[in-house]
């Protein structure tokens, strides 16, 4: 076999004569003559999402508590090193910092893993695949003005699922994949979406949530024991709570950081111990999906019906890829071009969500297959858009929130589901789901006014972390 | 099906598959202009593991024999069931994984990027033996997010509408 590189392509030796002057390079790597250096794909990431150290970190667009989180984590953490560890080493084991130290690292690694790791985000469909079954679904023979909710059918082990159409990311939903409307990308195996950790949880990262939680909840009740042991220690010899309290006031504050967080984490470890061990995910649980609510006979198609077998296949089975290429370069000829084009792409899919029309699809793949420069093919594409059918506006507007409230409803149940979870804490998250909440409708409507901002973003961070020296993270 | 003429910077090229550059793909791009793509969508019927359609699509009655187009398919199933089986290593391999607080991935190359690996080789191999000198070319399924397997049907410069059968690419017009 003969070994081919790829020339560049001499103007002159083309039959047709080439609108654009500039030279071509075959090899994506080689640095461009031309003053714009090569692209890589996360900055024409369509979702809302940031990515920091070229493209090695991803995180949700809105961070979140997770600073929060972190911060109440080395907060506790630090009081329990400084004001708990020298006592009980004196008077107990040195064993304690050691255990407490290994918990610490083995919750901080883990919390950063969930939060950094590409939940398993679906790329949208190319337009010749989103054109293709577009072709599919009108053949049918659809001339209703209202298109009914686009959903396929399929049989999964004797079980009918039906997949969704989505159309931000122009694909039927594998099963079990849904779109988080927080950061705008199709998840597979969507859990729920985090904001203590500031991501989605879904197929790639719920081990590290798993154990992260697992961890915390070790960590927590470790800390709580070994507070309250301090305290008791302190107070023997009829001395009094409250001299040992005054003697050490960092137990105090990690008694209550401890006290009131123990439950809602320990609530949520079994919750999702029981969800593992069912191949469930949070957002079946919550919708009902295989509990025959319904009353009819529906069983969970993708449990193994052995526990043993379940838990392995969840947290065990082989790590799966990411399939969005963060740190791939962009084809050198298209990232002068697709820069503008893929821009625009994410105004016109997110303009989908508002006025959905087959026809802008359809123009957008025409234009860009005769037209030279892909982004000319988009003022061609929008006026289409703009011509497009209002009459699924209410329809797809129900659909994001539905997500986001999913996601919400499972921070509420999920620690509604502990044994006694403290009124104060689930108050405390309830606020911040309501906040949350308040934020949701302005990203969905305040896309026309700011298409440039995701991609400047990225790039001032990139370029502020491009010295950084942490380790890639998949 | 859309015919579309041959431009200069919608080089077909770009529809790289980075694994599979050979002499005969560049010979087929430079002389042979793209005229449909098929997609072979995901077969959902054992869950959610990987496996694509074995369903052969009309589109490419005329260009190659169907056993061919179903033992691609079904090698590339095989690959990924390869992949994602869940036995006694992946256990062993689960457990020190999460001993290590999963730092362990940022270290060595996970079972399923080896077979990966694997897989672009096949697709490239299948592409140089058996698609191009068909016309065709396969798109590694992980270029579109394991969604589908896109099949890219090119025509034979010049002859406009009509699809050749299988005819000979030849490269020296475009030279």
């Amino acid at each position: 076999m003969k070994n081919c590189e790829y020339q560049q392509i001499d103007p002159q030796a083309l039959p047709t004569p080439t609108p654009t002057p500039q030279p071509h390079h075959g090899n994506d790597t080689e640095k461009k003559k031309e003053p714009r250096r090569p692209r890589r794909k996360w900055e024409v990431f369509p979702g809302k999402n940031r990515f920091y150290c070229d493209g090695r970190i991803i995180v949700a667009r809105q961070s979140g508590v997770l600073p929060l989180t972190l911060g109440l984590i080395l907060v506790t953490s630090g009081l329990f090193f400084i004001f708990d560890c020298p006592f009980l080493v004196k008077h107990l084991t040195s064993c304690i910092p050691v255990i407490g130290g290994v918990l610490f690292v083995f919750v901080l690694i883990t919390l950063l893993q969930t939060s950094f790791t590409d939940p398993g985000i679906l790329p949208r469909a190319t337009p010749d695949e989103a054109a293709d079954i577009e072709k599919q679904i009108d053949n049918t023979g659809n001339t209703s003005y209202r298109p009914p909710p686009r959903t396929k059918e399929v049989l999964i082990n004797q079980q009918v699922v039906k997949l969704k159409y989505c159309f931000t990311c122009k694909m039927f939903r594998p099963p079990r994949t849904s779109h988080c409307s927080l950061c705008d990308n199709c998840v597979e195996r969507f859990d729920h979406h985090c904001p203590w950790v500031g991501n989605c949880v879904g197929k790639r990262n719920y081990r590290f949530f798993y154990t992260f939680i697992v961890s915390l909840s070790f960590l927590t009740a470790f800390i709580f024991g070994c507070v309250t042991t301090h305290l008791a220690l302190r107070a023997q010899g009829g001395k009094g709570l409250v001299f040992a309290l005054q003697e050490s006031p960092g137990s105090a504050v990690e008694l209550v950081i401890c006290f009131f967080s123990v439950w809602s984490i320990l609530g949520l470890s079994g919750f999702h111990t029981y969800l593992v061990a069912s191949n469930l995910t949070t957002n079946e649980d919550i919708k009902g999906s295989w509990s025959g609510k319904s009353g009819e006979d529906v069983t969970n198609p993708y449990s193994h019906k052995n526990i043993f077998i379940n838990c392995c296949s969840v947290l065990c089975a082989p790590m799966p890829p990411s399939l969005i290429d963060r740190r791939g370069f962009l084809p050198a000829d298209e990232s002068a071009q697709t820069g503008s084009a893929d821009i625009e792409l994410p105004t016109l899919a997110a303009k989908s969500e508002i006025n959905v029309c087959t026809q802008g699809t359809k123009g957008l793949l025409e234009s860009a297959a005769l037209s030279p420069l892909l982004s000319t093919s988009c003022p061609q594409g929008k006026p289409q858009n703009a011509h497009s059918c209002p009459e699924t506006s209410p329809a797809l507007n129900s659909d994001p929130t539905s997500e986001f409230s999913k996601g919400c409803r499972g921070n509420h149940t999920s620690s509604s589901h502990g044994d006694t979870s403290r009124p104060r804490h689930t108050k405390a998250r309830s606020k911040k789901c309501r906040r949350e909440a308040l934020h949701i409708p302005n990203p969905a409507f305040d896309v026309p006014v700011s298409p440039t901002s995701p991609d400047a973003a990225p790039d001032s961070k990139a370029r502020s972390h491009k010295g950084g020296s942490l380790t890639p993270l998949h | 099906t859309h015919t579309y003429p041959l431009t200069h910077t919608r080089r077909t090229r770009y529809y790289i598959n980075p694994y599979c550059i050979t002499l005969s793909l560049c010979e087929l791009r430079h002389s042979a202009s793209l005229a449909n793509k098929v997609f072979i969508q995901r077969d959902y019927s054992e869950g959610t593991t990987c496996k694509f359609q074995t369903k052969f699509p009309s589109e490419l009655e005329s260009r190659i024999e169907r056993t061919l187009f179903e033992d691609t398919v079904k090698t590339l199933n095989n690959y990924y069931a390869e992949a994602e089986k869940i036995g006694g290593q992946s256990y062993l391999e689960g457990c020190l994984a999460c001993a290590t607080a999963y730092l362990i991935f940022l270290c060595m190359e996970t079972r399923y990027e080896k077979v990966l690996k694997k897989i672009a080789k096949y697709i490239q191999e299948q592409n140089e033996k058996i698609y191009a000198p068909r016309g065709l070319l396969i798109t590694d399924p992980i270029e579109r997010g394991m969604r589908v397997i896109e099949i890219s049907i090119y025509e034979d410069r010049g002859s406009s509408g009509s699809s050749s059968g299988s005819s000979s690419v030849s490269g020296s017009t475009a030279r």
